[in-house]
């Protein structure tokens, strides 16, 4: 119970808010975005905060199983939930077939081979126009249906979203909090001495790369069904900067960090807009600030600081006990 | 019986050899020391026991068993763990989680398990939890388990690093230079630690500099000098051998 306090707390929330202001814009429209933000995030984190493999390619898996679901449904008339199958099936191959080879690589050489798979992986969305229609995208995909439910409202997907996103959360609390994820931080913190300890590094890092890659695969399914529309831009290479810019800001390593990190990151552009042209020049100060004097991230930094407080006082009360 | 047999074993890098035709045994339940001077090999030497370096030449057994070309993970999976002469302390996680990660050879939930936590991962992460602070215990360390890595002086994480090889209950456990940076007492209590770390079953192989310890604690000692075998042998005997003394402080 005491573990997963904060999960509650932040359940609660996310699910109240919509059922207490329905019609609200930042819930119901911006709250989607922040919603698909946090789930990708979060998946990200997985691999970059906790076992300290960069990949500036994360957005391409979100756009494969967006993608996938366009072209399956629309194109060749199979029914969302097969061709969501299909999409892990292929990101499943695709990733499981470079993470070996890619995670050989270290610090930059890692960055530079992410970011080739997510240029590739975009080239070919823009490019292969007979599959995926180019610049201009699909758009018409059907109906996504839960159960018999179709979701088919603003309000219906911020649940469908909402739901995701705190599965996708709670998956990373326990992986955090676990054998696997203990032995992804000792990937992180040495990989010699995680060796060592009896830790199969290349598996523990290829394992993490594809479990990561399926979670932003079915948040491009539920992404491209929820848009009704897929085009190459929202699978850039700048997403996938963004979404490392998240992971960071929160503070590598936490699965709140993450959560914190891209709820920023995607909320702060809407309340900017008032300062018109300004708006993403005090944006980039924003960030420079936070990342100036909180170099941890913004969550990961208070939630040192309590930790600390909370031993200096431990230390106080043992100090007492034995005078 | 012995425990560990290295034939022949042979590491050049380029057209350096650091360590040359090296043949020694060790018997289970010693403390077993290497010493020589700076450059002679030592630590070398432990990495490719290990197999972080791959020897280009020779062939180490484990308990009867060929490791020479296995990776260090399998080795570690045998019964073979080790600390660093560099601190290699997991920096992101506090002092427990730390030894817990040594404990993940005598644990088995992956990934997907974890993932959903199943009743099994709930027990195991239970049981992992005291198997650590069993070892935190041993090494004087449970006072600190909760407190981040990053944030301890350095003959804790010494220590800490020991705890955490330790808590992966190995048959044979290298030690890199435990007692360097440490002062008199903290070097005392190191001492009293491996000792009890012997008394418990465990084969010590040491590489120290620090010579009052080796002498007082070992049952044989080693003498490496550019990476060639100079003298082995009980430390009374090595402390009497001419060419070892020529070696320390040059002939002549």
């Amino acid at each position: 119970m005491k573990r997963l306090l904060g999960f509650y707390i932040f359940s609660f929330i996310t699910l109240v808010l919509p059922i207490l202001f329905p019609d609200n814009y930042y819930v119901t429209v911006v709250g989607l975005t922040v919603l698909i933000n946090i789930s990708l995030a979060v998946s990200l984190n997985l691999l970059m905060g906790y076992a300290g493999q960069i990949s500036l390619g994360h957005a391409a898996f979100f756009g494969l199983g967006a993608y996938s679901s366009a072209i399956f449904t629309i194109k060749y008339g199979f029914s969302p939930w097969t061709a969501i199958t299909f999409g892990l099936l292929i990101v499943f191959l695709l990733s499981y077939i470079l993470s070996r080879p890619i995670l050989k690589l270290k610090g930059h050489y890692l960055a530079m081979a992410t970011l080739g798979l997510g240029i590739i992986v975009h080239i070919f969305f823009v490019q292969a126009d007979e599959i995926t229609g180019g610049p201009d995208g699909i758009s018409g995909l059907p109906t996504l249906s839960i159960f018999g439910f179709p979701i088919d409202t603003d309000l219906k997907w911020y649940f469908v979203f909402a739901l995701f996103m705190l599965i996708t959360v709670l998956l990373s609390l326990n992986i955090a909090d676990s054998r696997a994820g203990r032995a992804l931080s000792a990937v992180h913190g040495s990989e010699i001495a995680a060796q060592m300890m009896g830790i199969d590094t290349a598996k523990v890092k290829s394992r993490i790369f594809v479990f990561s890659a399926l979670i932003a695969c079915i948040a491009g399914s539920l992404f491209a069904h929820q848009q009704n529309f897929v085009s190459p831009e929202s699978f850039s290479f700048f997403f996938s900067i963004e979404l490392v810019t998240m992971v960071v800001l929160g503070g590598l390593g936490s699965t709140f960090g993450a959560v914190v990190g891209a709820f920023i990151l995607s909320i702060l552009p809407e309340l900017l807009i008032v300062f018109e042209d300004f708006e993403v020049l005090i944006f980039g100060a924003i960030l420079m600030v936070i990342m100036i004097f909180l170099p941890e991230g913004l969550f990961v930094a208070i939630k040192n600081k309590i930790a600390y407080l909370a031993f200096k006082r431990y230390q106080k009360e043992v100090a007492n006990a034995t005078s | 019986m012995p425990l560990l047999e290295v034939k022949g074993l042979e590491k050049s890098f380029g057209g350096l050899k650091a360590i040359t035709d090296l043949s020694f045994s060790v018997p289970e339940g010693q403390i077993f020391s290497i010493i020589g001077p700076n450059g002679a090999g030592k630590t070398t030497l432990f990495n490719l026991l290990t197999n972080i370096y791959r020897p280009t030449k020779g062939s180490i057994f484990f308990n009867k068993k060929d490791i020479t070309k296995l990776p260090p993970f399998k080795i570690a999976a045998l019964g073979i763990s080790r600390t660093f002469q560099n601190l290699q302390v997991f920096m992101n996680m506090n002092v427990v989680e730390n030894v817990m990660v040594g404990c993940h050879l005598r644990s088995k939930s992956g990934l997907f398990a974890s993932a959903f936590r199943l009743p099994s991962v709930i027990a195991e992460e239970k049981r992992v939890r005291d198997m650590a602070l069993e070892a935190l215990e041993f090494c004087g360390l449970k006072y600190y388990s909760s407190q981040p890595a990053s944030a301890l002086p350095y003959g804790i994480l010494k220590k800490l690093e020991i705890a955490r090889a330790l808590a992966s209950k190995p048959r044979l456990l290298l030690m890199d230079e435990p007692a360097a940076g440490l002062n008199d007492t903290e070097t005392m209590e190191l001492c009293r630690l491996i000792e009890a770390i012997r008394d418990s079953g465990i084969t010590v192989l040491l590489v120290e500099h620090n010579m009052g310890l080796v002498m007082e604690i070992s049952q044989t000692v080693l003498v490496l000098n550019y990476g060639r075998l100079l003298a082995t042998g009980p430390p009374r005997d090595i402390q009497k051998n001419p060419e070892v003394i020529a070696a320390y402080l040059g002939e002549g």
